[in-house]
C-alpha cells in the first residue's frame, strides 16, 4: 500500500463493556482513505460492536478515537460520524417500506431539500444504482415494500453512496452480499474497488472468504473482542484466515468416550427449507444435536420449522428462546406462571388448572434449576437475565415432551448459570430426551453428540463429535468462494 | 455529469408481474367507482345530468373531507373514533355561535384544531392507545354538542350556505371540491418533503426518529391537520343542511374509516393515498344512490357499503396473493 | 398505610368499586337518603347488560393490541330482533329461540374471524365491515312491528329477588365463571399469554390462530345474548338499542382496569366500572346536570383513567 495513507479515523485501545461482558478490549485500528479494510471473525468476536462504535450508535467506554489527530471519543455520535463522511449499511434494513426508492433517498440526504427534489432524488439514486449494479431493474418510483429482499439491499447500499452536498469518505458494509445473488455481489465488489481507487474508504464484513481476499487491501481478524491480526490481504490464504479466527490449538480437550446414539428412528428428520442437496437434519432419541455456523444462517428458521411441524401434528415439543424479551418472557406474569404455561395440560384437575399442582411444579423447578428468588410468585421481570433464562429452560424441561429445541439460549448468560444448565441438559439427555441446540458459541458444541454447520440457510456439514474440530466448523461457516 | 452517465430511467424495466400487481392495486379504487357510476347511468340515464349528479353527490364533500381527516390519522397507524362526534360538534358551533359572533365562533374552531394537535402529542408522548383516547374524546365532543344545541335546530350563517351552494359551470361544485381536495392533498403527501417525512413516520418510525425528526411534532402536526379537515367537513355539512343537531354526523366515524380502506389505504405502515381516499368516499356515497335506483330498500344501504368494503378487501387480498406467487 | 397500598395494587379492581360506592354515597347524601335502595337496584339491572358485552370485549382486547370487536352494536340489534321474532310472544318458544340466538352469535363470530383470517385484514376493519352487514340485516329483518317478549321472558329480564334483579344475579355468576375461565383454564391462560407476547406464545406451543378464533366467537355470543336479554328487558327489540354499547363495552373494560395493550385483564373490575358509569350518570342527573355534562364527564374519566394507567406502567418500568 504505497498510497499516501491519509488516516480518516483511528481507534487506540478502544474498549466497550456491557455489564460483565467485555465486547471490545483494547482495539487499535486505523481506517485509511483509498483502502478497503476487511473485518472478519466468528460470532461474538466483536465485529458488530466495533462497527456500531465507528458509526456512532454505540459509545465506547475506554481508549481513544482519533479524528484528524484529535480524540473525539467523548462527543462522538451519529451526527458527528456523518459530518466526517462516515456512513453505514447495516444488515437490518433502515428503509421506510411504504415509501418509494427516491423518497427513501430524500430521507437520508439532507442535501436533496428544496424545489424539484423529487427529480434530483430520482436521478441521484438511479445514477448510483446504475454505477454499482448496472442492469439492476429497480425504478426510483418503486415502493420499497414491493421489492424483493435482494433489491431492497441494493437500494440500501446505493443510498449510502449518494452524496448531494454532504461529505462521503468511509462506508461500512456489514454482510452486504448476504441477500444478493452471485452476479450482483460481484458487481458490488467491483464497485468497492473503484470507490477505493478513487480515494474512498470501505470497511467490509463478509463470511465469504474469497470475497474478502479478493476485495480487501488489509484484513483485520477479530477474536473475543480483540483485533488479533491485521495484515495485508495478500499475506492471507483461506487456511491462514480460518486459523487466525480460531483459538491456537487448544490443549487436548478431555475427550469423553464418544458413543454414537444414531440408531433407531430419528425424532427429527427435517430438511431446511432452502436446502438444495437433500441433506436433512436428524436427531435420534437421547441425542444432543448442535446447529452451528454464523448467526442468522438459517438455524433459527429450522427450529421454527420443526416446532410448527410438531405442534400441528400434536407431537410434543418445547422450545427455549434465546432472545428472551421478544421470544420468551411473558412480562406481566410471575415466574411460576411463566414456567407452567407450556405444561398446563398436565396441571389440570377436573378440567381446571390446579393451583397447588402449579405451585409444586414451580417449586420443583426452582430447586432443580437453582433459580435465585425469594418466591416464585415474583414477577419474572424482577429476575436477572441469567435467572430469567433458567426459568425459560424450566418451562421447556418441565413439559413431558421428548424433544427440546434451543434457539441460542445462552446469549448474555453468566458462566455459573451456563455450567448449571449444561449439567441439567446432559442428565436429561441421558434419560432419553432429544435436544436440538442452535448455538453461536463454539465451546458449547463440545456438549453435542452431533453437529450440523449451517451456511446460507443450508446444512453444509454433518459431523459427529468424535470428528469435530474448531477449524472444521470455521471452514464450514465461511464460504471459500462466492457461489 | 449526465453526459458520461446517461440517465438510466428509461432503460430500467420493472418486472411485469410486480408492475401488474401494483397497477391493479392502485387502480382498484378508481375502477370500483367507475363500475358503480356506469351501473348507475345504465339504471337511470337521467342521473347523468348536472342536476342528477348534484343530487347524488349532495353530501359527498363533507364525507370526503372527513375521510381525509381519518386518512391523516391512519397514516401514523392510529385510528380516530371521535371524528363523527367532532364533526357534529363543529356543525353545532357553526349553526349557533358562528352566525351571531363570527370572531368567537372562529376562535372556538381554531381551539378545536389545537385540541386535536394536543391529542396527537398526548398519544405519542404518553404512548397511549389512540382508540381509547379518541373514544373518550367522542363522549366529550358529543356532550359539548348537546350543551350547545340540546335539540336539533340553529342556522348556518348565510355566507356559509351561499358558499356551499355555488353553481359551478359544467359539473356540480361537489365534484370540483372533491377533485381539489384530492389533488391538493396528493401534492402535499406525495410531492413535498414534509409529506414524505410524515408518511415515513408511519412506515418506519425508528428510521425517521434516528434521522433527527421529532416524532412528537410529526404526530401533533398530523392530528392538527386532521382536526382542520374535520372542521372543514363540519362547516360544509352544516352549510348544506342549514341547521344542525348533535347527532348529525355520527356515522362519519365509520364511513371515513371505510372510505380510507376502500381508497387503498392500509391500516398499518403508512400506506395511504389521498386520491384513493376521496374516490373511496365517493364510492360509499354513490352506493346508496345505486341501491335506490335498483329499488332496493334503503334498509340495505349500510349493508351494501359493508359488502363493497369486503369485496374490495377480498380483491386486494387476491392481488396481493397473486403478487406473492413467484 | 403501606399494607393498604399493597393490597390495592394486588386488587386493582377495587378502585372502580370504591369510585362507584363514593358516587352512590354522594348521590344519597344529596337526596337525603331517599331512593338509595332503588338506585342501587336499577344500577345493578342496567350494569348487567354492560357487563355481558364487556366480558366478550374484555377477552378480545386481552388478546393484544389491535384486537377489538366493533360489531357488537349491530350484533345486539340483530340478535334482539331475531330473539323476539322467534319467541313470537310464546313462552314455549323461549328455549329454542335462545338457542337460535346463541347459534347466530357463533355464526357472527365465525364470520368476523373468517374475514380477519381470509382477507388478512386488521380485526378493527373486519369487525367494522361485518357490522355494516349485520346492521342492514337487523334493519331489514326487524323492521316489522315491535314484537313483545313472552311475559315469562319479560319477567325474567325485569324481575327482582329482594331488590336484586335476576339478571344481575345471573350475570354475576357468568362473570365469576369467566374469571375462572381466564385464570384457571388452558384457553384463558393462552389468551393472556398471546396478549403479552404473541410470538412467545407461539414458540411456547400455543395455537394462536385457534385461540383468537375462539375469542371472537365468545365475544359475538355474549353480544348476541345481551341483544336478546335487552330486548326482553325493554319490552321488544329496537334498532337503536345497541348503539351505546360499542363505546360502553370498551369503556367498562378500560375503566375496569384491563390493560388496553393486552395480556392483563380484570374481570371483576367490569362490574365496578359498569356500576360506576351508571351511578355517575344518575348522580349528575340528580344534581340536575344536563345530558351534555354527563357525556363530557364520562369522556374525561375514560381519558383520565387511561393516562393514569400509563403513568403507573411507566413509573413501574423505571
Amino acid at each position: 500500500m504505497a498510497a499516501a495513507t491519509c488516516t480518516l479515523l483511528e481507534f487506540q485501545g478502544t474498549g466497550k463493556t456491557f455489564g460483565a461482558v467485555r465486547a471490545l478490549e483494547g482495539v487499535s485500528l486505523a481506517f485509511h482513505a483509498g483502502e478497503c479494510l476487511g473485518l472478519i471473525g466468528h460470532n461474538g468476536a466483536g465485529k458488530s460492536t466495533l462497527m456500531q462504535v465507528l458509526a456512532g450508535t454505540l459509545a465506547p467506554d475506554q481508549g481513544a478515537m482519533l479524528v484528524g489527530g484529535q480524540d473525539l471519543r467523548h462527543r462522538y455520535n451519529v451526527r458527528l460520524a456523518r459530518e466526517h463522511g462516515i456512513r453505514c449499511v447495516f444488515q437490518e434494513l433502515s428503509l421506510c417500506p411504504n415509501l418509494s426508492v427516491a423518497e427513501n433517498t430524500r430521507l437520508m440526504c439532507a442535501g436533496l431539500a428544496g424545489w424539484g427534489w423529487r427529480a434530483r432524488a430520482r436521478r441521484a439514486i438511479a445514477e448510483q444504482l446504475q454505477a454499482i449494479f448496472p442492469g439492476h431493474g429497480i425504478h426510483p418510483d418503486d415502493i420499497v415494500a414491493d421489492l424483493p429482499i435482494g433489491q431492497r439491499q441494493m437500494v440500501e447500499i446505493a443510498r449510502a453512496f449518494v452524496c448531494e452536498g454532504e461529505p462521503l469518505q468511509l462506508v461500512i458494509l456489514d454482510e452486504p452480499t448476504s441477500s444478493l445473488d452471485a452476479g450482483v455481489a460481484a458487481q458490488l465488489l467491483r464497485f468497492v474497488r473503484r470507490f477505493v481507487e478513487g480515494g474512498g474508504s470501505i470497511v467490509l464484513i463478509s463470511h465469504i472468504l474469497g470475497e474478502m481476499l479478493s476485495t480487501c487491501d488489509r484484513i483485520a481478524v477479530m477474536r473475543d473482542g480483540k483485533v488479533v491480526q491485521v495484515r495485508p490481504a495478500a499475506d492471507f490464504t483461506h487456511t491462514s484466515l480460518v486459523e487466525c479466527m480460531g483459538h491456537a490449538a487448544k490443549a487436548a480437550e478431555e475427550h469423553r468416550t464418544f458413543v454414537s446414539r444414531r440408531h433407531g428412528t430419528p425424532v427429527v428428520d427435517t430438511c431446511p427449507a432452502r436446502q438444495g442437496d437433500g441433506q436433512c437434519v436428524r436427531a435420534y432419541p437421547g441425542e444432543i444435536v448442535g446447529l452451528a455456523g454464523l448467526a442468522g444462517h438459517g438455524q433459527s428458521q429450522l427450529l421454527l420449522q420443526v416446532l410448527r411441524q410438531r405442534v400441528r401434528g400434536r407431537q410434543g415439543v418445547a422450545l427455549v428462546a434465546g432472545d428472551r424479551q421478544s421470544d420468551g418472557v411473558f412480562p406481566l406474569w410471575s415466574i411460576a406462571q411463566n414456567i407452567s404455561v407450556a405444561s398446563l395440560a398436565q396441571l389440570r384437575r377436573g378440567g381446571l388448572i390446579d393451583p397447588g399442582a402449579e405451585r409444586a411444579l414451580a417449586n420443583e423447578w426452582q430447586a432443580r434449576m437453582g433459580i435465585r428468588t425469594p418466591s416464585m410468585d415474583q414477577p419474572i421481570v424482577a429476575l436477572s437475565g441469567g435467572n430469567q433464562q433458567k426459568a425459560l429452560f424450566a418451562r421447556a424441561l418441565a413439559t413431558p415432551h421428548p424433544l427440546i429445541l434451543m434457539d441460542d439460549p445462552m446469549r448474555g448468560v453468566d458462566v455459573g448459570t451456563k455450567r448449571d444448565v449444561y449439567a441439567t441438559l446432559a442428565a436429561e439427555a441421558a434419560k432419553g430426551r432429544t435436544f436440538l441446540w442452535y448455538t453461536t458459541e463454539l465451546e458449547e458444541l463440545q456438549y453435542c453428540d452431533h453437529v450440523y454447520v449451517f451456511r446460507d440457510g443450508q446444512a453444509v456439514l454433518d459431523v459427529p463429535r468424535s470428528e469435530l474440530t474448531e477449524a472444521l466448523i470455521l471452514r464450514g461457516s465461511f464460504q471459500e468462494h462466492s457461489a | 455529469m449526465n453526459a458520461s452517465n446517461p440517465l438510466p430511467l428509461a432503460a430500467t424495466q420493472r418486472p411485469a408481474p410486480r408492475e401488474r400487481a401494483r397497477l391493479l392495486r392502485s387502480a382498484l379504487p378508481g375502477v370500483s367507482l367507475a363500475v358503480l357510476l356506469v351501473a348507475i347511468f345504465i339504471m337511470q340515464p337521467r342521473a347523468m345530468s348536472y342536476l342528477g349528479l348534484n343530487l347524488m353527490l349532495n353530501l359527498a364533500v363533507p364525507i370526503a373531507l372527513a375521510t381525509m381527516a381519518q386518512m391523516l390519522i391512519i397514516t401514523v397507524n392510529d385510528l380516530d373514533l371521535s371524528l363523527g362526534s367532532f364533526i357534529s360538534f363543529v356543525a353545532c358551533v357553526a349553526a349557533t355561535v358562528l352566525g351571531p359572533h363570527p370572531w368567537l365562533g372562529s376562535l372556538a374552531l381554531l381551539g378545536c384544531i389545537a385540541v386535536y394537535a394536543a391529542l396527537g402529542a398526548l398519544v405519542h408522548g404518553r404512548n397511549l392507545p389512540a382508540i381509547v383516547v379518541t373514544l373518550g374524546m367522542s363522549f366529550i365532543w358529543m356532550g359539548a354538542a348537546i350543551l350547545l344545541l340540546p335539540s336539533p335546530g340553529g342556522a348556518a350563517p348565510a355566507w356559509l350556505q351561499g358558499l356551499v351552494r355555488i353553481k359551478t359551470p359544467l359539473l356540480p361544485l361537489a365534484i370540483f371540491v372533491c377533485m381539489g381536495i384530492a389533488l391538493l392533498m396528493h401534492a402535499f403527501l406525495a410531492r413535498s418533503t414534509l409529506g414524505v417525512i410524515l408518511r415515513g413516520a408511519g412506515g418506519n418510525p425508528q428510521a425517521i426518529g434516528r434521522r433527527g425528526w421529532s416524532l412528537l411534532r410529526i404526530k401533533a402536526g398530523l392530528y392538527g391537520l386532521a382536526g382542520t379537515f374535520g372542521v372543514l367537513s363540519g362547516l360544509f355539512l352544516v352549510g348544506l343542511t342549514t341547521s344542525a343537531d348533535a347527532n348529525i354526523a355520527l356515522r362519519y366515524t365509520l364511513l371515513s374509516i371505510a372510505g380510507v380502506i376502500l381508497g387503498g389505504g392500509e391500516f398499518v405502515g403508512g400506506r395511504v393515498s389521498a386520491v384513493g381516499a376521496v374516490l373511496g368516499a365517493l364510492t360509499l356515497v354513490l352506493a346508496g344512490s345505486l341501491l335506490s335506483f335498483l329499488h332496493i330498500s334503503p334498509d340495505w344501504q349500510i349493508g351494501a357499503q359493508g359488502a363493497i368494503l369486503i369485496l374490495v378487501l377480498a380483491l386486494r387480498a387476491g392481488v396481493n396473493r397473486l403478487e406473492a406467487r413467484p | 398505610m403501606s399494607t393498604l397500598r399493597v393490597s390495592f395494587s394486588a386488587k386493582p379492581w377495587l378502585w372502580s368499586f370504591i369510585a362507584a360506592v363514593l358516587i352512590w354515597l354522594a348521590t344519597i347524601a344529596f337526596t337525603g337518603g331517599q331512593g338509595a335502595g332503588g338506585l342501587l337496584s336499577s344500577a345493578l339491572g342496567f350494569s348487567a347488560f354492560f357487563v355481558i358485552v364487556g366480558l366478550g370485549q374484555l377477552f378480545v382486547i386481552t388478546t393484544g393490541p389491535g384486537n377489538i370487536d366493533l360489531s357488537i352494536p349491530a350484533n345486539i340489534a340483530l340478535c334482539g330482533a331475531l330473539g323476539m321474532k322467534l319467541m313470537a310472544g310464546d313462552a314455549g318458544l323461549i328455549a329454542p329461540a335462545l338457542l337460535a340466538v346463541l347459534v347466530a352469535g357463533v355464526a357472527i363470530g365465525c364470520f368476523n374471524y373468517g374475514l380477519i383470517r381470509l382477507l388478512r385484514i386488521p380485526p378493527i376493519i373486519a369487525t367494522l365491515s361485518a357490522s355494516f352487514i349485520l346492521q342492514s340485516l337487523a334493519i331489514a329483518y326487524g323492521r316489522s312491528v315491535r314484537i313483545q317478549p313472552p311475559p315469562l321472558f319479560y319477567e325474567f329480564c325485569t324481575g327482582r329477588l329482594l331488590g336484586v334483579p335476576y339478571l344481575a344475579l345471573a350475570v354475576s355468576l357468568l362473570t365469576a365463571a369467566m374469571a375462572v375461565v381466564l385464570a384457571r383454564t388452558r384457553y384463558g391462560r393462552w389468551v393472556l399469554a398471546i396478549g403479552q407476547n404473541a410470538r412467545a406464545a407461539e414458540l411456547a406451543g400455543g395455537r394462536v390462530g385457534r385461540i383468537r378464533f375462539a375469542t371472537y366467537v365468545l365475544s359475538a355470543v355474549f353480544a348476541a345474548l345481551c341483544g336478546v336479554l335487552l330486548a326482553g328487558f325493554s319490552g321488544g327489540a329496537s334498532l337503536a338499542m345497541g348503539e351505546e354499547y360499542l363505546l360502553a363495552s370498551i369503556a367498562v373494560v378500560v375503566i375496569g382496569g384491563t390493560s388496553v395493550a393486552g395480556g392483563f385483564s380484570n374481570v371483576p373490575g367490569l362490574w365496578g366500572a359498569a356500576l360506576f358509569l351508571y351511578l355517575l350518570v344518575s348522580m349528575l342527573n340528580t344534581f340536575g346536570a344536563s345530558a351534555g355534562i354527563r357525556l363530557i364527564c364520562t369522556g374525561v374519566i375514560i381519558i383520565a383513567v387511561i393516562i393514569a394507567v400509563s403513568a403507573r406502567q411507566q413509573g413501574g418500568r423505571r
